[in-house]
């Protein structure tokens, strides 16, 4: 059994290697690739060691494969982030009933198993239904907006409560019905606790259920006594937690905040039902201003990315740069749906690299740019989050466009943002609103500005 | 169980320590890897169904074998999706 322990033991380092170079651009791909060459060892290893069962099991390996496979290569960029919250919650299931079916079969019972077993059906549970809610809410099959239940916050404090119950009797009385409630209450937990989190914070959830998968691995590699498990389920769930603290710092708020805000947050005051203006402006107009600034700032958001303008943005900012004027794109920590979200997009569309900046890049200098194109982003640039604290995206750091000398604001309605949150900056007299699907308005644009 | 727990507790110093300096721009792959690595339940799949010797559980270890790959599988190859995107800048 030795060289079988030994080859779990490449399988970890393997990991912690993937881990590791994911963390830098440079050898993010090669990481990947080392996590994938250690998870086929870790693999083929346990296939060796089994004792029946296993062409059932191949079948099983290359139905999942054949599921898996073309998902993953199929999705188009713009729905990354619900597929990696589809693969997340298909593990935290898989986890689940890794223990549960461990717990049927009624191996060495102990305290320590059962408790092992307990919290890994428990978390699994939660990890998939809420997974499966988080997809939901990408997918825009349902509201992308908090869902307050009536009494919601009682009722998943009750489920809670009856989760940890059913656990203890679990412990006390080796019952598989109740453990199988437990399950179920587990999904119910799942569904309440992410309800309530806002579209446009629905990443970070993913990333603390992915969080919690590791751990729930973690936790069948003590039911199951398997050292690989534990290791790797706890490297997933400690960086899955410190992920999920980068990406909240990233958006400027508290982690509490971003989870259970909804709870708090005061209903929108109703005094802005004053007259508000908005200028909506022609394609030449913009051009006008476009072929007459000396310094452009592109801030991107995920409307772009579901028009697939990228490439006619690129081509407007060469034509602009041809003719001397300094073009950037401002990308936000959160544009698109995921931190990182909209780097990947433009890399997509061969966007010079050195063109991208960040917020600290950006913001000092904004007050001498002459044109801000706001292309298919709102929130990112709402001043709410920086001057009403009533706003349910308050503190975020966003980009101060309202400060630059013009604003042309793309959409294709008056629609609020992914936060559901209203923006001021549309009623800005220096904004100028150009309405209509993204691509299709900046070919329009391109067009134009080759006129002027 | 006492070596159990010091190998826990020793991964979460691991597991902290890596990620700690990641640039947000790979905060999306980098999620989506680790997510692929959780997918290692896989093993724990394999090994319950094969020793499994009745239907339910059976279907049970086979069901958590199927989904576990899906979860190994995609999440690998939509990694390696995203990382491709960046590789031309770097020329």
């Amino acid at each position: 059994m030795t060289w079988v322990q030994l080859a779990y033991l490449a399988a970890a380092l393997c990991f912690i290697l993937a881990l590791k170079g994911l963390s830098t651009p440079r050898y993010a791909r090669l990481g990947n690739l080392v996590g994938a060459a250690g998870m086929a060892l870790a693999v083929v290893t346990s296939y060796t060691t089994i004792e029946r069962n296993g062409l059932l099991i191949l079948v099983a390996v290359v139905a999942g494969t054949a599921a898996g496979i073309p998902a993953a290569r199929q999705v188009k960029m713009t729905a990354v982030p619900q597929m990696v919250a589809l693969f997340n919650g298909v593990g935290g299931a898989a986890a689940a009933l890794v223990a549960l079916t461990e717990f049927l079969e009624g191996h060495d019972a102990g305290v320590l198993f059962a408790v092992a077993t307990v919290l890994t059906v428990l978390i699994g549970s939660v990890s998939f239904s809420g997974s499966v809610v988080t997809f939901l809410k990408l997918q825009e099959v349902m509201t992308t907006r908090p869902v307050l239940l009536p009494a919601g916050q009682l009722l998943g404090i009750g489920v809670a409560v009856v989760s940890a119950l059913l656990a203890i009797f679990v412990l006390v009385s080796d019952s598989n019905l109740l453990l199988v409630l437990l399950a179920l209450a587990g999904l119910a937990l799942g569904v309440l606790f992410v309800l309530p989190v806002g579209g446009a914070d629905v990443p970070i959830a993913i990333s603390l259920l992915n969080a919690f998968t590791g751990l729930a691995v973690a936790a069948s590699g003590y039911v199951l006594g398997n050292t690989l498990l534990i290791v790797a389920g706890t490297l997933v769930g400690a960086s899955g937690t410190i992920l999920t603290r980068l990406m909240a710092q990233a958006m400027g708020r508290p982690l509490t905040n971003i989870l259970f805000g909804a709870f708090k947050a005061t209903p929108p005051s109703a005094v802005t039902d004053e007259q508000r203006t908005v200028r909506s402006g022609t394609v030449e107009d913009v051009a006008i201003l476009l072929g007459y600034a000396h310094s452009v700032l592109v801030v991107p958001g995920y409307g772009l990315a579901v028009a697939q303008a990228q490439h006619a943005a690129r081509e407007l900012a060469q034509l602009l740069e041809s003719r001397g004027i300094s073009v950037d794109y401002g990308i936000h920590p959160v544009a698109g749906r995921m931190p990182g979200h909209m780097n990947v997009l433009l890399a997509e569309a061969d966007v010079p690299y050195e063109n991208l900046k960040e917020l600290d890049d950006v913001n000092p200098g904004i007050g001498s740019v002459d044109v801000v194109l706001v292309v298919g982003a709102n929130d990112v640039v709402n001043p709410g989050a920086r001057d009403e604290p009533s706003s349910p995206i308050y503190g975020m750091p966003i980009f101060d466009v309202d400060r630059a000398k013009a604003v042309v604001f793309m959409k294709r309605s008056m629609r609020p943002g992914f936060a559901g949150v209203d923006n001021s900056l549309l009623y800005n007299p220096k904004t100028t609103l150009l309405f209509g699907d993204a691509k299709d308005s900046l070919t329009k644009l391109l067009a134009a500005v080759k006129q002027v | 169980m006492i070596e159990l727990l010091t190998i826990f507790v020793l991964a979460v110093f691991v597991g902290f320590e890596v990620v700690s300096k990641v640039s947000t721009i790979l905060h999306t792959p980098l999620m989506s890897g680790a997510n692929a690595i959780h997918g290692v339940i896989l093993v724990g799949a394999i090994l319950i169904t094969g020793q499994a010797d009745d239907t339910l559980t059976l279907v049970l270890g086979l069901l958590a074998v199927f989904l576990a790959t899906v979860n190994v599988v995609g999440g690998f190859v939509v990694t390696d999706r995203m990382l491709e995107m960046f590789k031309g800048h770097k020329r």
